[in-house]
């Protein structure tokens, strides 16, 4: 059971805060709700820059980075399709010194033209990285875009190209940041070695004046229920043949979500999972396979990734994933899986938990759902999951026209 | 992500004194001004002892029993790194394979049992030592230590699992070898090392061809089945885990005994500079500059952490922010020592830009020379003194953290004030000795230089 305090300050900011004194450390954690699924679609990856340009300096404060760690801390940040977070941990008896970091940038930021011309290069190193200069690297850019045909999940939090990146103008900077970052738009997570009233005395010292800004009401267009499945097969420079299939699923707020998640385990969840078992071990298909999903806010996509096994075609790879989707929707699953992946949900919430930031981070998230208590009750949505639900939900999602199917296929294989 | 992670060594502490900063609203406040801090390095960090047991074999457990989940980590250490093995994946293969099948189970039934309860059993295999780590809520401990107590008995090496550790584990390289980092890691520790070294080889694709299961079994009687083990124990331990443990391993013939490590000399590379072209398509170069460095017991172990601090330890150092946070040739650049037991090295590692990589090292080395050439500014040091501390405050929090720090001072051999003496130096070193330690080692002439591109 995780304690947690609410309250919401006269500009609209909500704070949660959760004492844990087991720890000398206290977590900061500011989260504001806009993602990759809010920009303009022909400047995708700005979320994410403007990520980079939170650390350049604000208003009153040239160098975060350097007052933080003069006071013991650390921190970082993610950009998500649907959220941006920034956390910080320091010594808690030094907490003021992030709050006074935090409240600043958040009333503003110095919007150094160095700054953003520094991180424009820096985000497409970043880009180069992890999606150009690696085999395979650019298969989620094409999987969203055959998968969605309208939602802004068709791009990678990254951007959809380099030359969005290289085209952002300080004008953006500066109308991204009136639009999401204020009061009225963030979510504040305290946790810690601290005490509920000295957090609610700094949070109204440091950001009770910051004005309220205007509620952002996200008119994001969604997918139309999909008819025909789709399909792509692409030829790279890459050593071996890859496969990857998605099929559109339920939302994170959808009572089938945890359905869903459940499915994934069962299917791909482990090296005794259905999947792995199957076709890595018993056919010997696929040198590795998995089946996940992100965790979307918005209806995302349960996936079903490896890579095969030399000589074995695709078509070959994608009729046994089939079969043993069959086998599920036809035949179910045992009640000892169905315990096995409650019992490994239960088991990856409690090491998660263990760690103040993790729960400073879910606390956030969980608020920005609209019900930080989640945090507590998710766990006996899971277990409330029977076999038949799996089955029946199974014969909704694995549905041929709900499906992408990708093949990205080794140039020298041919 | 801003950054990407840096991994820290695993160190643990807590603070013993209470917080000195009155907060108090103000009426008027100015936000130029930063809120009064307490310097880190005023902390008093303790690290938690271990409890410590022998079983009757001779077997030594180290316990940290700490935590607010009902959660436990056991993790079995055997002498049975690369560095024991006669021929090249040996050590690796068996180290993976251990859990892929005993007489009496087979590997989907061994792996069935770990995951219903919702435990884990990872393995690693390291140059000198190789381990077992089982992570699992305490409830269930008492169902998963017989199954390890099997794998350490009577695992089989079933010949197809092996086929398929070979035929998987080369798809995965030919995969890696397309990587430039993994090219350039693996050639670094070459020119470091030389290729006959432990520390300096890496899986060819006739290593993996050439394994048999003889060879696996062989290692495992030897290594493990009647190895030396130690165990590190750490989380909410029940009242009970010893006799857990001494039921479950305490008449395994884990002998306890010194096993030697065999001697293989290094053999650095001759030639210093290295230009690798890997993918002639790509846009980005690893770069790698490496040195040579003596191992944790040498005296100027202590202060080197704190100059590769400032050097490139972290998001503030110079490299980062000349690197990344001036010219925005890369999406980050560190420096490290590396965890050796017998030699470390001294690395400076990045991905840049095609076009940038060469500018990228001229500023390096020109940061090597300014540490060189002049005194580190009391403020610079005071950040960097805070952060270290602030840092492993903050790394150490939790049982997991803790038994970390001890493992690594039990496994390098090292005193047990290791911790404090580490401590005493980051709060403690000056200016001076800072630049003759970069006079020491941070020569350019003393480290190999790599570019794959």
């Amino acid at each position: 059971m995780i304690q947690f305090s609410r309250f919401v300050l006269p500009n609209g900011l909500r704070v949660l805060v959760h004492e844990d004194n087991s720890t000398p450390m206290a977590v900061v954690n500011v989260l504001y709700d806009v993602g990759a699924r809010d920009e303009d679609p022909e400047r995708t990856g700005f979320a994410h820059l403007f990520e980079h340009l939170m650390f350049g300096g604000s208003i009153n404060i040239p160098e975060y980075d350097d007052e933080l760690q003069k006071a013991g801390g650390e921190n970082n940040a993610y950009t998500t399709n649907d959220l941006t977070n920034y956390y910080c941990q320091l010594p808690s008896a030094n907490i003021e010194t992030a709050f006074w970091l935090e409240s600043d940038r958040m009333l503003s930021l110095a919007f150094s033209k160095k700054s953003l011309d520094v991180q424009r290069k820096v985000v497409c190193e970043e880009f180069k990285e992890h999606y150009i200069n690696r085999p395979y690297g650019d298969i989620w850019f094409k999987m969203r875009e055959m998968a969605y045909e309208n939602h802004p999940y068709r791009w990678m939090t990254i951007g959809k190209e380099l030359r969005h990146v290289e085209e952002a103008s300080l004008d953006d900077v500066k109308n991204f940041f009136k639009k999401h970052y204020n009061p009225v738009n963030a979510i504040l997570v305290v946790a810690g070695n601290v005490v509920t009233e000295q957090v609610y005395e700094l949070a109204v010292k440091w950001f009770g004046d910051i004005p309220a800004g205007d509620k952002y009401n996200r008119t994001v267009p969604q997918e139309l229920e999909q008819q025909v499945a789709r399909r792509m097969d692409i030829t790279a420079d890459v050593p071996v043949d890859a496969f990857l299939k998605t099929w559109h699923m339920p939302a994170r707020l959808d009572p089938d979500y945890y359905v869903a998640d459940l499915i994934t385990d069962i299917l791909g969840g482990g090296a005794s999972s259905r999947l792995y078992q199957s076709l890595v071990k018993e056919k010997q298909l696929f040198t590795n396979i998995d089946c996940y999903h992100f965790g979307s806010t918005d209806a995302g996509l349960i996936c079903i990734d490896g890579k095969l096994v030399k000589g074995v075609r695709p078509e070959d790879a994608e009729l046994a994933v089939q079969a043993q989707l069959d086998l599920l929707m036809n035949e179910g699953v045992t009640a000892m899986e169905l315990e096995k992946v409650k019992n490994k949900t239960e088991s990856t919430m409690a090491f998660e938990d263990m760690s103040v930031m993790n729960r400073a981070a879910s606390l956030a998230y969980y608020e920005l759902l609209g019900d930080a208590n989640l945090m507590n009750t998710e766990l006996s949505r899971y277990n409330e999951v029977t076999a038949d639900q799996l089955v029946e939900l199974s014969r909704r999602i694995f549905e041929e026209k709900n499906s992408h199917t990708l093949y990205y296929r080794a140039k020298n294989n041919q | 992500m801003k950054r990407k992670i840096v991994t820290h060594y695993i160190i643990e502490q807590k603070i013993t004194s209470e917080s000195e900063n009155k907060l108090s609203p103000s009426f008027f406040m100015n936000r130029k001004i930063a809120p009064p801090i307490k310097d880190a390095v005023d902390f008093d960090l303790k690290l938690k002892p271990y409890d410590k047991y022998v079983l009757r074999n001779g077997v030594e457990v180290y316990a940290v029993n700490a935590g607010a989940e009902e959660l436990i980590q056991i993790e079995w250490i055997f002498f049975a790194g690369n560095c024991y093995e006669e021929k090249r994946m040996v050590a690796t293969a068996a180290n993976f394979l251990l859990k892929n099948g005993t007489t009496q189970k087979s590997a989907f039934a061994i792996n069935e049992q770990v995951d219903y309860y919702g435990a884990s059993l990872a393995r690693a295999c390291y140059n000198e030592t190789a381990s077992i780590t089982l992570h699992s809520l305490t409830k269930h401990l008492h169902r998963l230590l017989p199954l390890v107590r099997e794998l350490l008995t009577d695992a089989n090496f079933p010949e197809e699992e092996l086929l398929l550790f070979q035929q998987n584990s080369r798809q995965r390289l030919e995969v890696n070898l397309k990587k430039n980092d993994f090219v350039a890691n693996r050639l670094i520790d070459e020119y470091l090392f030389g290729f006959e070294h432990p520390y300096g080889t890496y899986s060819r694709f006739e290593d993996l061809a050439a394994l048999e299961r003889a060879d696996l079994i062989a290692f495992y009687d030897r290594y493990y089945r009647t190895g030396k083990c130690i165990l590190f124990v750490a989380g909410k331990l029940p009242a009970t885990i010893f006799e857990q443990l001494e039921t479950a391993f305490g008449d395994l013939p884990l002998h306890g005994g010194v096993v030697e490590v065999p001697v293989k000399p290094v053999l650095p590379a001759l030639e210093r500079k290295y230009r690798v072209v890997n993918d002639p398509n790509g846009v980005q170069g690893a770069i790698r500059l490496a040195r040579d460095f003596p191992n944790r017991h040498h005296p100027d172990f202590f202060g080197a952490q704190v100059l590769n601090a400032i050097l490139g330890g972290f998001f503030g150092s110079r490299l980062m922010n000349n690197i990344r946070e001036d010219k925005g040739y890369t999406y980050g650049i560190y420096s490290y020592l590396q965890n050796h037991v017998q030699q470390s090295a001294w690395v400076v590692s990045t991905e840049a830009g095609k076009d940038v990589c060469e500018a990228a090292i001229l500023e390096i080395y020109n940061e090597m020379a300014d540490l060189r050439d002049e005194l580190v500014e009391e403020e610079e040091l005071m950040l960097v003194r805070n952060y270290l501390m602030g840092s492993i405050l903050g790394d150490l929090d939790g049982p997991f953290h803790i038994i970390g720090r001890w493992k690594n001072i039990v496994l390098n051999g090292l005193e047990e004030d290791y911790f404090y003496q580490s401590i005493k130096t980051i709060k403690t070193i000056q200016p001076e000795e800072l630049q003759q330690l970069a006079r020491k080692y941070l020569q350019p002439e003393s480290f190999y230089e790599l570019v794959v591109v």
